[in-house]
């Protein structure tokens, strides 16, 4: 099932086109990986989706952007609903500075949902379902820092789960984290994508090779190629893309 | 010279600073209070001034001052942290933020007894609040707003970008961002700004000098519209316009005002370092 459809995007930053024509279609209950070097447009195409790109001056979209087949940038768009329905995992590990609980129950609670019982339960369902319910069962009210990187990212990862999102979108979710964490973080990618649609920027080839069940190739703001991650990773099409991933170019 | 010595060197010069610094501080706190301690006694605190305040106790200037910092904190603290939330959060760079900027770094630096005439012509005269608790606490209101906007929209700053973009990625609005996540970092760093702008408004004397403060007054204020007698301007009322006033309580009336200003002042180093504690980023 088709869940987001992008139609010929382009995005400005002041003059400066990051993004040219894209267009892509991305699927529910699978994991998309988009590759590419730095400075590419990988997490900036990743903002488009659910327009964390609004908050910064002077930019400026083109193109559409359709959520189950709905404009995410038609005027009467509700973008906090947007933001719910399409969660965000970051680079960098970014717990807030509270206890485990209270970071996984804060989209909840900004939800408008303050009943102990129901908290209780979203709460244990999110860690369960961020595979961390184990580690911190014991004691939800530590300080979501006092964890290590990995579990503090899949307690960000349990925090954006918590607000029952339809698309994760992770922008280098591994990049801060040791091989183990980074094993575990991936394992965990995999079980979500039973429930959710799941697009993720990385850097590491090998990475979107064992986690991803498409992969679209990023090359100066555009996108190179987009095909089924065996076919990129065995039989790409485009000259550029096996360039890239035999480590010729980039 | 090596550079071990440029080292030795620059630390002992850097030790003096402080030193500098420091020193007299201690000494005119250590006067203060060894001159004044012998007047200080529970009827100094807890009395009427008798015979032309030469005796008796300073209370009303007590009760005095504590209500014109309240009235004060009543004004200044949702208008300042308002504008401070505001100029961090909402305002977009344009001119007329940049002239409200100006305008509070200016304010910062405008001489006390200014306000205390603008005071007077606005609230005293203008409102025809007349020299009223209410008239006193306006004026120090409004001196107190730029100490009290600038600290918090620093302390607003200084909060990581990513705890907002985090928030709004989970549907909150921007307001419950502020509210929920960035407000509560920022709290060491506002009820700092806040008690240095109060604790300035309690020692001053120029601005309500021609707004509230009554030369002598011996009974509590029955209003907010009332006149009433304020420690620093009781002090300064003691020191230069009364003959024959004895020296010990005009050092204990200055040990008072001290005290309770430093004691607010330790409550604001308490609060924060109690916070930061909580605080790894």
């Amino acid at each position: 099932m088709d869940k987001i459809t992008v139609e010929h995007l382009s995005f400005y930053y002041g003059d400066k086109r990051a993004l040219k024509d894209i267009s892509i279609t991305i699927k529910d209950r699978e994991i998309t990986a988009l590759i590419g070097p730095s400075g590419c447009g990988k997490s900036t195409f990743l903002r488009c989706l659910d327009r964390m790109n609004d908050t910064i001056p002077n930019t400026r979209l083109e193109g559409r952007v359709l959520l189950d087949g709905c404009d995410i940038y038609a005027p009467d768009a509700d973008v906090v609903e947007l933001r719910r329905q399409v969660g965000m995992v970051f680079q960098r590990p970014n717990p807030f500075p509270k206890s485990v609980y209270d970071n996984v129950a804060f989209g909840p609670r900004i939800l408008g949902i303050n009943g102990n019982r129901e908290l209780d339960d979203i709460v244990e369902e999110s860690l369960r379902g961020a595979a961390l319910w184990k580690e911190v069962s014991n004691d939800l009210r530590q300080d979501a820092l006092s964890l290590s990187l990995g579990e503090q990212q899949r307690l960000c990862i349990a925090r954006a789960i918590a607000v029952r999102p339809e698309v994760i979108l992770m922008d280098e979710p591994c990049s801060a984290l040791d091989p183990i964490a980074t094993l575990q973080v991936e394992e965990l990618i995999r079980q979500l994508k039973e429930r959710y649609c799941i697009v993720i920027v990385t850097h590491n080839m090998q990475q979107a090779a064992r986690v991803s069940d498409r992969t679209g190739f990023f090359w100066l703001g555009e996108l190179v190629e987009f095909d089924m991650t065996d076919r990129i990773f065995t039989s790409p099409d485009q000259r550029l893309t096996e360039d890239y991933i035999t480590g010729r170019a980039g | 010279m090596d550079r071990h010595q440029v080292q030795r060197v620059g630390f002992i010069l850097l030790a003096a600073v402080a030193a500098i610094v420091v020193i007299p501080i201690l000494v005119v706190i250590g006067i203060i209070a060894v001159e004044g301690a012998g007047a200080l006694s529970w009827e100094f605190l807890s009395a009427m001034p008798r015979d032309g305040m030469r005796a008796g106790g300073i209370l009303p200037a007590i009760i005095g001052t504590l209500w014109l910092t309240l009235g004060t904190a009543l004004v200044a603290i949702p208008i300042g942290v308002g504008g401070g939330i505001y100029l961090a959060e909402y305002a977009r760079d344009s001119l007329l933020t940049r002239a409200i900027r100006l305008a509070i770094i200016n304010l910062a630096g405008v001489p006390s007894v200014v306000y205390g005439l603008f005071g007077l012509g606005l609230f005293v005269l203008f409102f025809r609040f007349g020299t009223s608790i209410v008239a006193g606490s306006l004026t120090l209101a409004i001196m107190t707003l730029p100490i009290i906007i600038s600290t918090t929209e620093e302390a607003l700053r200084a909060v990581p970008t990513e705890f907002r973009t985090v928030s709004t990625s989970l549907g909150g609005t921007r307001w419950q961002g502020i509210r929920r996540i960035v407000l509560p970092q920022a709290m060491p760093g506002v009820i700092t700004g806040v008690l240095l702008g109060l604790l300035r408004a309690a020692g001053e004397t120029a601005p309500i000098l021609f707004t509230v403060a009554a030369f002598f007054l011996p009974r509590l204020p029955q209003s907010p519209f009332d006149q009433t007698m304020a420690l620093p301007y009781h002090l300064y009322v003691i020191s230069t316009q009364v003959p024959a006033m004895p020296d010990e309580i005009k050092y204990a009336t200055a040990l008072v005002l001290l005290v309770l200003v430093l004691s607010m002042n330790v409550v604001a180093t308490l609060i924060r370092s109690t916070y930061r504690r909580r605080r790894e980023w």
